[in-house]
């Protein structure tokens, strides 16, 4: 067997790409702290930063080994140990074959996806939820959740000349999934759903307004993602190539028709094209483009992109249809976005623009991959779901998952962290220093 | 002594000022206020839901006068304030008891 000599162009676009994949959490505390009243910016984007805080540790303690753990042979999860990470300097990144690029590397880049999955959740139950109680929520749903099911999709085995062992559950069905529709979207999205209902309402949910406190935070909140977002599809390819290439153009029209669809749902409907249905429609596209992004022809991503903008607009009156708070739509981006974009897959499919890949409906591959990804969209949901309602209610039981009305009213941003995002005032407010 | 108060739309507030400067008053008192009148509100939408703002911005703005000099600064502000549209505004007067100037300690109509 040729040696393999470590591509330093391949290397260098993983690590500017996980850099880029670490700059979409602080992204999304924008993009979430603007949408929320201005009393609780402060806790909607700590919850953020304490996601990246606890994940980043539990994943060199043992978060990567359970996820992608070295010749493990459970479809279901890793290792149960600890990472090791260190001891492996100058080894090669092996996940279904051998990337010149160190494993260290890959383990880095993995992180942050592992990082923004669990901070999309936080969407869900803005406003109301107790700090200590996020924190802990985090640190479980990462461990039983998210770790395991980014093995299920992301691990694609131990490739020692044409043997490849222990590849995760979904990968070895031939579930197509680029860059996290399932394990990151669909997951979050399914957690989100289930949190919301954990939570329950907002004080005053449907009867005063709760309007987006500051528009522009949102927007620069969904520019610093989409910028990330070239990172978190076009990194996934591994490797600085045409797969990446065509991953990153497909993300940039998917997210770009998406806007258009979007706004085109709100100018007929509302009569007005909004600001936060344009960052909305953004991050909607990009959503649904994730799992697709190296499958499928540019021409494709803009229909995906299109299709998705729409739907996750209309998606989101599922919660008032059926009276669940999930505050920032969670559900209806990410959990609606993921499950078209998974699916998406088994239409649009391209072998012709990715060898690795299959051909969907219009391509002549029948009905056979659409029935994989939906096998990989319903088993992610399905668990997710209900292991997070589990978590959740456990969470709730012991030690309350949801501060007190007084502290929900006053602000949470003063009770839990004992901070205001602004003074609203000029005049003074009679304090001064203990 | 009166003390006039007036509700005007915001982007008025320069041009009252001005008119009121020229009619030789020498102070007033501006502050940012909100409510309704017959105007009412406007509807916001966010992510299709839609809200209904009853309060709508507006400027407050305060006068003090001597008794004689009450009707015609009433009929200058009006004059500034008008557009013609919903949502003007209102003018309105109050007697006041006893004036003091901070500084001074005069009192009554030489405190105005």
């Amino acid at each position: 067997m040729d040696e393999i000599v470590l591509n330093s162009g391949d290397t260098s676009w993983v690590l500017a790409s996980t850099a880029l994949v670490l700059l979409m959490t602080p992204g999304l505390a924008f993009f979430y702290g603007g949408m929320v009243r201005a009393k609780s910016v402060l806790n909607m984007m700590m919850m953020s930063m304490i996601t990246i805080s606890i994940v980043s540790v539990l994943w060199v303690i043992y978060g990567f080994e359970l996820a992608f753990g070295y010749e493990a042979d459970s479809p279901w999860y890793g290792n149960l140990s600890f990472s090791g990470l260190g001891g492996v300097v100058n080894d090669f990144t092996n996940n279904g074959g051998v990337y010149p690029v160190p494993v260290l590397v890959f383990a880095a880049f993995q992180l942050m996806f592992a990082i923004i999955t669990p901070a999309l959740i936080s969407g869900a139950i803005a406003d109301r939820t107790k700090f200590t109680a996020w924190a802990i929520f985090v640190a479980i749903w990462s461990t039983i959740v998210y770790f395991p099911v980014a093995h299920w999709v992301f691990a694609f085995g131990n490739k020692v000349g044409d043997v490849v062992t222990g590849a995760g559950y979904l990968a070895s069905k031939g579930v197509q999934d680029f860059a996290g529709g399932t394990a990151v979207h669909i997951n979050a999205g399914a957690a989100g759903l289930a949190l919301a209902i954990v939570l329950g309402k907002r004080i005053g949910w449907r009867k005063e307004s709760m309007r987006p406190h500051s528009l522009p935070l949102v927007m620069l909140g969904a520019a610093l993602l989409w910028f990330g977002w070239f990172g978190f599809n076009a990194g996934s390819a591994l490797a600085a190539n045409g797969t990446a290439a065509l991953a990153l153009i497909n993300t940039q029209v998917a997210a770009a028709a998406a806007v258009f669809g979007w706004l085109l749902v709100e100018k007929v409907r509302n009569g007005h094209a909004t600001s936060l249905g344009a960052a909305s429609g953004a991050v909607a596209g990009l959503v649904a483009i994730t799992p697709a992004c190296a499958f499928v022809a540019p021409w494709a991503a803009v229909v995906i992109g299109l299709i998705a903008g729409a739907i996750c607009a209309l998606s989101v009156g599922i919660k008032y249809r059926l009276g669940f708070d999930d505050s920032l739509d969670v559900v209806a981006v990410h959990l609606i976005g993921g499950i078209w974009g998974s699916l998406s897959i088994g239409l649009f499919g391209a072998s012709a623009v990715n060898s690795l890949g299959l051909d969907g409906i219009f391509y002549g591959g029948g009905t056979d991959l659409l029935v994989k990804q939906a096998l990989g969209v319903g088993v992610v949901f399905a668990y997710s779901f209900i292991a997070t309602l589990i978590i959740g209610y456990a969470i709730e039981k012991s030690i309350g998952f949801r501060v007190s009305k007084d502290s929900e009213v006053q602000g949470i941003d003063l009770n839990e962290h004992a901070e205001t995002a602004y003074e609203m005032t000029s005049s003074s407010r009679g304090g001064s220093l203990l | 002594m009166k003390l006039i108060t007036a509700i005007l739309k915001p982007f008025k507030l320069d041009e009252v000022k001005d008119a009121l400067q020229a009619a030789g008053v020498t102070g007033m008192t501006v502050s940012e206020a909100s409510g309704f009148g017959r105007q009412r509100g406007h509807t916001e939408v966010y992510r299709g839901a839609e809200y209904t703002v009853d309060l709508v911005p507006k400027v407050r703005l305060e006068v003090l006068v001597d008794d004689n000099d009450a009707a015609a600064i009433v009929d200058v502000i009006v004059k500034a304030a008008s557009t013609g549209s919903i949502g003007d505004g209102k003018v309105w007067t109050t007697p006041v008891d006893s004036i003091v100037r901070v500084r001074t300690g005069e009192r009554g109509t030489d405190a105005i």
